[in-house]
């Protein structure tokens, strides 16, 4: 049964501990996901955007492959790979007493390989819009190439790096099949908002518990997306000299 | 003192050029498509010559057969670009900073005052790039690569991009510049008129060629 009685109509939102519980988790999940995949996210970035090496198209397909498989594949590839017993999984356990499956930190990372293509693509994309002129400049003053980027490509390309986060950090909180298949839907460890909106739609009568879910995933998105638009308009208006 | 003796094929485009310039400003003249700018990218190690050396002051800066090619952030030269090249994200001062802090110099109020002072940039200070003129652009460069003490200044067409007034209102502050004789100038340009106010000796440059080298009579 759910954790607590719900008095009906008394408000809008009515939420019990466990739906809580789901709403906090998923927050945490997409946060843990987004910060650790955005150090990633920005080196294969500049890597794709700058670099000619041989074999990028196949990086390139690895990288934006979660965009296009089912997610349902992408979560069993993860299962058999990162498992209890699988390969990778059962080598992190046994080395490094790190265990991914039926754990949050499991959906953090099905949820993490989900958004990454997302993420890559928008910080590509601002990587590749940047005059690398300027970046002559900086040499020419005595910029190396780490000073250059610190200091000239990352804060130019920031635009692109919060709209990546930010889409990385949505489509992370909506993640659902990659994660139920890799750990599962387990209340209070991986049942994030969206599985446990699908869980309440199996219980007779849960439509209007669902409902209440829904309201919170939408204002959450909402918030979300404003966020990521004020903080990218503010960068952009920084580079433009307000 | 700067000696230059490269090779490059860009495309269908062949340079081939070697010269020798002394402190004071020196011009490479000659028109658009002469090679002018794919030289000075060399000098400043923004690209590598095919073969040959680029010596500055006894110190090879690049070297085909002793594969010396040192990068263009260790080689200490100045560079004033067409288009200025003002990092947008930061402010006049802290472009003006940047060289010094890159190049690991430390702070001198004197020389960051005298600089501001000869180039009359002082009331720009906490502007951004994005709000200069164009002669005020290339004034702000032209200080930028001056704070990072370069061992030599290279200026690139930096008049190129103004109208007719704003090249007037910039001259004299080169030719200030030249008269200190703080640091050798390589000035890159195609107009005469400009080349005479600034340089002492010309290098004339036709098709990715030397054609002479010698006094401003060479312009004519």
């Amino acid at each position: 049964m759910r954790g607590h009685e719900r008095i009906a109509g008394k408000s809008v939102l009515n939420l019990t501990t466990q739906d809580w519980t789901a709403v906090l988790l998923s927050l945490r999940i997409a946060t843990v996901a987004t910060v650790f995949s955005l150090p990633f996210g920005i080196a294969i970035a500049l890597l794709l955007a700058r670099v000619r090496f041989w074999g990028k198209t196949l990086v390139e397909a690895i990288v934006y492959l979660p965009l296009v498989l089912p997610p349902v594949v992408t979560g069993y590839l993860l299962l058999i790979t990162l498992g209890r017993h699988a390969p990778v999984g059962a080598f992190l356990a046994d080395h490094f007493g790190v265990v991914f499956a039926f754990r949050w930190t499991g959906a953090v990372i099905s949820c993490g390989v989900m958004a990454f293509p997302l993420m890559v693509r928008a910080i590509r994309l601002s990587i590749e819009a940047i005059d690398r002129r300027l970046e002559d400049a900086a040499s020419t003053l005595g910029a190396g190439p780490w000073w250059n980027f610190l200091t000239i490509t990352l804060p130019l390309a920031l635009p692109g790096v919060i709209a990546g986060a930010m889409l990385a950090f949505a489509r992370a909180l909506g993640e659902f099949g990659a994660t139920i298949t890799f750990v599962s839907n387990i209340p209070g460890e991986t049942q994030t908002i969206s599985a446990a909106i699908y869980t309440l739609m199996q219980v007779p009568g849960g439509d209007a518990a669902a409902l209440q879910l829904v309201i919170v995933a939408i204002i959450i998105s909402l918030a979300a997306l404003i966020a990521s638009e004020w903080l990218a308009r503010r960068a952009t208006a920084r580079l433009h000299g307000a | 003192m700067l000696s230059v003796d490269v090779d490059k094929q860009l495309g269908g485009f062949r340079l081939r050029a070697a010269f020798e310039t002394q402190s004071g400003a020196t011009a490479l003249f000659g028109p658009s498509g002469a090679g002018k700018t794919t030289i000075i990218n060399m000098i400043a190690g923004l690209l590598t010559p095919d073969r040959g050396r680029i010596v500055i002051d006894g110190e090879p800066l690049f070297d085909g057969a002793g594969d010396t090619n040192l990068p263009a952030w260790k080689r200490r030269i100045g560079c004033v670009f067409q288009e200025g090249r003002l990092f947008p994200h930061m402010s006049v001062r802290h472009n003006l900073d940047y060289g010094r802090w890159m190049s690991g110099l430390s702070a001198e109020a004197e020389s960051f005052a005298h600089v501001v002072d000869l180039l009359d940039i002082g009331h720009l200070l906490d502007r951004r790039p994005g709000k200069l003129s164009g002669g005020e652009r290339q004034r702000v460069a032209v200080g930028r690569a001056l704070l990072m003490r370069p061992r030599l200044l290279l200026l690139d067409e930096p008049l190129a991009a103004l109208d007719a007034a704003r090249k007037s209102e910039i001259l004299p502050y080169l030719e200030r510049l030249r008269d200190e004789g703080s640091v050798p100038i390589i000035y890159v340009s195609h107009d005469p008129a400009e080349v005479r106010r600034i340089a002492g000796r010309v290098v004339r440059l036709e098709n990715g060629k030397v054609l002479a080298a010698g006094g401003v009579e060479l312009l004519a």
